[in-house]
């Protein structure tokens, strides 16, 4: 098998716009399946009450978070190593997203944070590496920006993720060292009890459907990508 | 190979030396910086001996990175970059080079008045030598991630400001490990954990920092 057939953009634009479509469908499937399980199926939370139910956006948007950065610098690897358009092309299709994604993070983590821990923003380790991460998604999306010659815009982004994927353990330890070091752990977000299966299924349903969603909008970004580089 | 390196860490001394003002310049800018904070949040001197060590590592970050664009900037404009990209030495060691050359202009210089700036904050005397030494350890870590940072913003639009955008997230770890080793110095319990950190980051970014700031010039030379 040819593993380099798709990795040419003509080949790959028709392939996207094939199955672009079937990710989106998918995505909104399963997202009103999640959604569905999380405000009617679940049950409300001992200790939190109903305001609990905004994890079923908040954990699947943080991981995501963080797995698009690392799939990124995947891409940015690939495009350097083997000197592929495409992999640059998607390296800056799923920046926005990325950040997107930690936008929402931080934006339902601190409406969570207001009634449970009566404070919209607390200097947590994972708080503080999420935003960290906000800032090397908009450092890449910049770089990209004021760089007028896609090809060499693509592989200054490309050193740019690869030098920030090796940073984000490091930036997350030493947060977390300096986070305990000055107060102690002060609030917990990793819960006492195990969850119960029902919030469990809502929460991997939305996941799923924000991988779904992610896929999706990468493939259509790439697309509109593709057209304006190459014509 | 090394006499390349030595060559190229005099060279840029000795321009730097012709430009004594510009050096100056980013330490007037460290000095400054730090005597705002007061001005801003008041003298109680309990106050500012807590601020102290955060102020100036954030004051010394600054000020390095200020000092970044100048790092490839007239070597691109005369040409001069584009010889040791074409030249013999490998452009790792020339890139480290560069870093260190860098280091010593404007990281040295920032460990060195630091303790003056301690004092400003009625810090402890005991605990200037801590200070002084996370910045004699932390600074070559700026210099050299910055320097990638300068190597891809080569010659792009609104370089300098988008500079610190690249940079500043990834000075984190060494603004946390370096204000929390006088932090916890003067809580008591030794900083030396932090320090022993710092040195760790300073090696790494030795090994991989050269690399990345080579092939970062050679994507923004292409």
């Amino acid at each position: 098998m040819n593993w380099f057939w798709y990795a040419s953009p003509q080949t790959f634009y028709p392939l996207a716009g094939r199955v672009a479509p079937w990710f989106g469908g998918a995505a909104l499937l399963l997202a009103l399946a999640g959604l569905y399980t999380g405000f009617f199926v679940a049950p409300t939370d001992a200790q939190q009450g109903e305001v609990y139910r905004i994890i079923y956006i908040h954990v699947p948007a943080a991981w995501m978070s963080m797995f698009i950065y690392l799939v990124m610098a995947v891409w940015a690897a690939l495009g350097l190593a083997f000197n592929t358009r495409l992999s640059g092309m998607m390296a800056t299709a799923l920046a926005p997203t990325g950040a997107l994604f930690t936008f929402i993070a931080l934006w339902t983590g601190s409406l969570w944070g207001r009634p449970t821990w009566g404070t919209y923003w607390v200097w947590d380790a994972r708080l503080t590496s999420e935003l960290v991460l906000l800032f090397l998604y908009f450092g890449f999306i910049a770089l990209q920006a004021a760089i007028d010659d896609p090809r060499r815009a693509d592989r200054a982004g490309a050193l740019l993720a690869i030098v920030g994927a090796v940073n984000i353990p490091i930036i997350h330890y030493s947060v977390v060292w300096w986070n305990t070091l000055h107060q102690g752990a002060s609030v917990s977000v990793t819960k006492g009890a195990s969850m119960q299966s029902q919030m469990l299924a809502a929460m991997l349903l939305m996941a799923l459907a924000f991988w779904m969603y992610s896929i999706a909008v990468t493939l259509v970004r790439v697309r509109c990508i593709i057209r304006e580089r190459e014509g | 190979m090394l006499d390349a390196a030595l060559c190229v860490v005099r060279r840029d001394l000795l321009l730097a030396w012709r430009r004594r003002g510009d050096v100056a310049t980013a330490l007037l800018f460290f000095l400054i910086v730090a005597s705002l904070f007061p001005l801003g949040i008041g003298f109680e001197p309990n106050l500012l001996r807590a601020i102290a060590p955060g102020v100036i590592w954030v004051a010394a970050l600054l000020s390095s990175m200020l000092s970044l664009s100048r790092l490839f900037a007239a070597d691109h404009a005369d040409g001069t970059l584009e010889q040791l990209l074409l030249g013999a030495s490998p452009l790792g060691v020339i890139a480290a080079a560069k870093a260190a050359a860098h280091w010593i202009v404007s990281g040295l210089p920032l460990a060195l008045i630091a303790p003056f700036i301690a004092l400003q904050y009625d810090m402890p005397g005991e605990l200037t030598p801590v200070l002084a030494l996370s910045l004699l350890l932390g600074t070559p870590v700026l210099s050299l991630i910055g320097a990638i940072g300068a190597a891809l913003t080569l010659g792009v639009r609104g370089g300098g400001i988008l500079l610190s955008l690249l940079v500043l997230p990834l000075y984190v770890p060494v603004l946390i490990l370096g204000a929390g080793s006088v932090d916890m110095a003067a809580a008591g319990m030794g900083g030396e954990g932090q320090l022993l950190l710092l040195a760790a980051l300073l090696v790494a970014s030795c090994v991989f920092a050269p690399w990345a700031i080579a092939t970062a010039l050679r994507i923004s030379m292409e």
